[in-house]
């Protein structure tokens, strides 16, 4: 084992990484760590740089600069001694299209002196349904079960997903999101990118919001939920007619809820055109304070809705909300 | 933690030489490419004058299954090869695999140990057809033969990694095609380069597929294997191998 200056935080440990196609930064100076018994998702919009992130990780690309250890050891250098203990399911699947289904992931074991037992497996991710039926022709959820089995097989200590939710039905997700508990359980580090909010808020214990190849945020889900002073108490969201004056709706909901709640701190924007969202100390009384305010504007809500600031929130406010 | 070891890098090998002969012999193109189309070959030369070859006296079959064995070794080697890799590259077929512990080298030699399983297959069937058309090769040359085959193997084998590690999966398909269809015709395979027109003549024994069926018909014929032809295929193999190591890449 390599001797390093700083000793590895755990399973997975990623300083100022660095990897450039064509003279374009695809991941500029990323940080990020795992730990073995946890899942961490790298939450970040397409061309974030995650999937590069990842493959650096798992040894298939050479890192322009920074350092990548993974079990405290290099991925490039140190390949032959870590690919029996990590787990790779790949974005693109990687599964030859000409074999059938049960044969690919029986062969895959084959690479194990002690794989997981392939029918107990199967039958957890439901793969005996499909399993003589070629990979060509299986749906985008199928081949996802297929490469999740494949990435655990072998009984890894770290398992690298990308994307693995992608094209899946809710109750292949499930299945899935089932397997990477039971991992983390039984002391996995499970490295999972994503773009879906829903996977990352119920399935991670960290979450590394990623963008332009750095990573923008990090904690877990209720620290990057909670921001300052509001905390993750709820919000109250509208849409009616846009450009209502919203800094009269802060002065109106002072005064008008003075004697419920003290201390007003009331804040109101207009998030998108038509669309308001007013943070502040949320009672019943506010919800009457605000369609009196759209009374006196005559202005129609299409719709009002409480509740708490959701990751995609987070994620949207941090990303940006342009296309791209 | 779990605790994670893998199988003996020689298991690892033999399981992928495995999978890799029966994804081949399983796939219907793949099939006619290597079997089919050089047993039609065979017995289309052999029992029909279609095609006028000068065959310096010798019985026609004696004459034609040389050139057929040597088209079989790059059907094999070069066209089916570099078709499975190109698209198995394109399906990141060979990242995922190089995760787990067989790795990059294993893959490699899973490979060529699947070609050469399927010319075994081959040179089994296409010998019995040609047998039973009356073949009667020089036995003494059965093992030059082995080895002419073997080095052929490897400069088509590094060919085709080549082609398949550079261009694009539907590319290869075509280059693939049109390159086994332009040594069959002209690359003296099967018909000598000495009887092709003009200038192919002098170009094709210096053609990998030239050296190797010069090769193998001075081996089976009874003539003995030209030294050019071990040259030329040690050239070649050692040029393509270079290349292709140089510039396959995996993504």
């Amino acid at each position: 084992m390599p001797i390093t200056e700083t000793p590895p935080r755990g399973a997975v440990d990623v300083r100022g990484l660095r990897k450039t196609y064509g003279g374009r930064d695809v991941v500029d100076g990323l940080d990020l760590q795992a730990t073995a018994g946890a899942v961490t998702a790298v939450l970040g919009p397409n061309g974030a740089g995650k999937t590069t992130t990842v493959e650096c990780c798992e040894g298939l690309r050479s890192p322009d600069g920074g350092r990548v250890r993974v079990l405290g050891l290099d991925p490039v250098t140190d390949a032959a001694a870590l690919r029996p203990r990590v787990g790779v399911m790949l974005q693109d699947g990687g599964l030859p299209t000409g074999v059938r289904a049960l044969e690919m992931l029986r062969h895959v074991a084959r690479m194990y002196a002690a794989p997981r037992d392939v029918d107990e497996l199967a039958e957890r991710l439901g793969l005996h349904a499909f399993g003589r039926t070629t990979v060509r022709r299986l749906s985008g959820g199928q081949r996802q079960r297929l490469a999740l089995a494949a990435a655990v097989v072998g009984r890894p200590d770290v398992v690298f997903l990308d994307e693995p939710s992608a094209g899946m039905d809710p109750q292949s997700r499930h299945a899935v999101w089932d397997l990477v508990r039971e991992l983390r359980a039984d002391g996995v580090a499970v490295v999972l990118t994503t773009h879906m909010m829903d996977e990352a808020e119920d399935l991670a214990d960290v979450v590394h919001v990623v963008d332009h190849g750095r990573v923008i945020a990090s904690g877990d889900v209720q620290e990057l939920l909670s921001d300052g002073a509001s905390g993750s108490a709820p919000r109250i969201r509208f849409a009616t007619r846009p450009g209502l004056p919203v800094g009269d709706l802060t002065a109106h909901l002072d005064v008008h809820l003075t004697r419920t709640v003290p201390d007003g701190g009331w804040s109101a924007t207009e998030a998108e055109p038509g669309e308001y969202v007013v943070a502040g100390p949320v009672a019943p009384a506010a919800l009457a304070a605000l369609a009196g305010w759209l009374a006196e504007h005559d202005a129609l809500a299409t719709r009002v809705t409480v509740g708490r600031r959701t990751l995609e929130d987070v994620f949207l406010d941090l990303t940006g909300r342009h296309l791209r | 933690m779990t605790s994670s070891s893998p199988a003996p890098a020689r298991r690892r090998v033999a399981a992928q030489a495995m999978f890799e002969t029966r994804a081949i012999l399983r796939n219907g193109e793949q099939l006619l490419v290597t079997i089919v189309v050089p047993v039609l070959l065979l017995v289309g030369l052999v029992r029909t004058s279609v095609v006028d070859l000068d065959t310096g006296g010798v019985d026609r079959v004696d004459f034609v299954t040389p050139g057929i064995l040597a088209l079989a070794c790059v059907t094999t080697a070069f066209t089916s090869q570099s078709i499975a890799t190109a698209f198995d590259r394109r399906n990141g077929v060979l990242r995922l695999l190089a995760t787990t512990p067989l790795g990059r080298g294993g893959l490699l030699a899973g490979k060529i140990l699947g070609v050469l399983a399927v010319e075994a297959v081959q040179v089994v069937v296409i010998g019995a057809v040609a047998l039973a058309l009356g073949w009667q090769p020089t036995l003494a040359g059965i093992l030059p033969a082995v080895v002419l085959g073997l080095l052929g193997t490897a400069a088509f084998t590094a060919l085709a990694l080549l082609l398949a590690g550079t261009l694009r999966a539907e590319g290869v398909l075509a280059v693939a095609n049109l390159v086994l269809v332009l040594l069959v015709v002209g690359g003296g395979l099967i018909v000598p380069p000495t009887a092709l027109p003009g200038p192919l003549a002098h170009l094709a024994a210096f053609l990998p597929s030239g050296a190797l069926g010069e090769g193998l018909r001075g081996a089976l014929l009874g003539t003995g294997v030209p030294p050019l032809s071990v040259v030329v295929l040690l050239a070649w193999t050692a040029a393509l191998g270079a290349g292709a190591s140089k510039l396959f890449r995996w993504h």
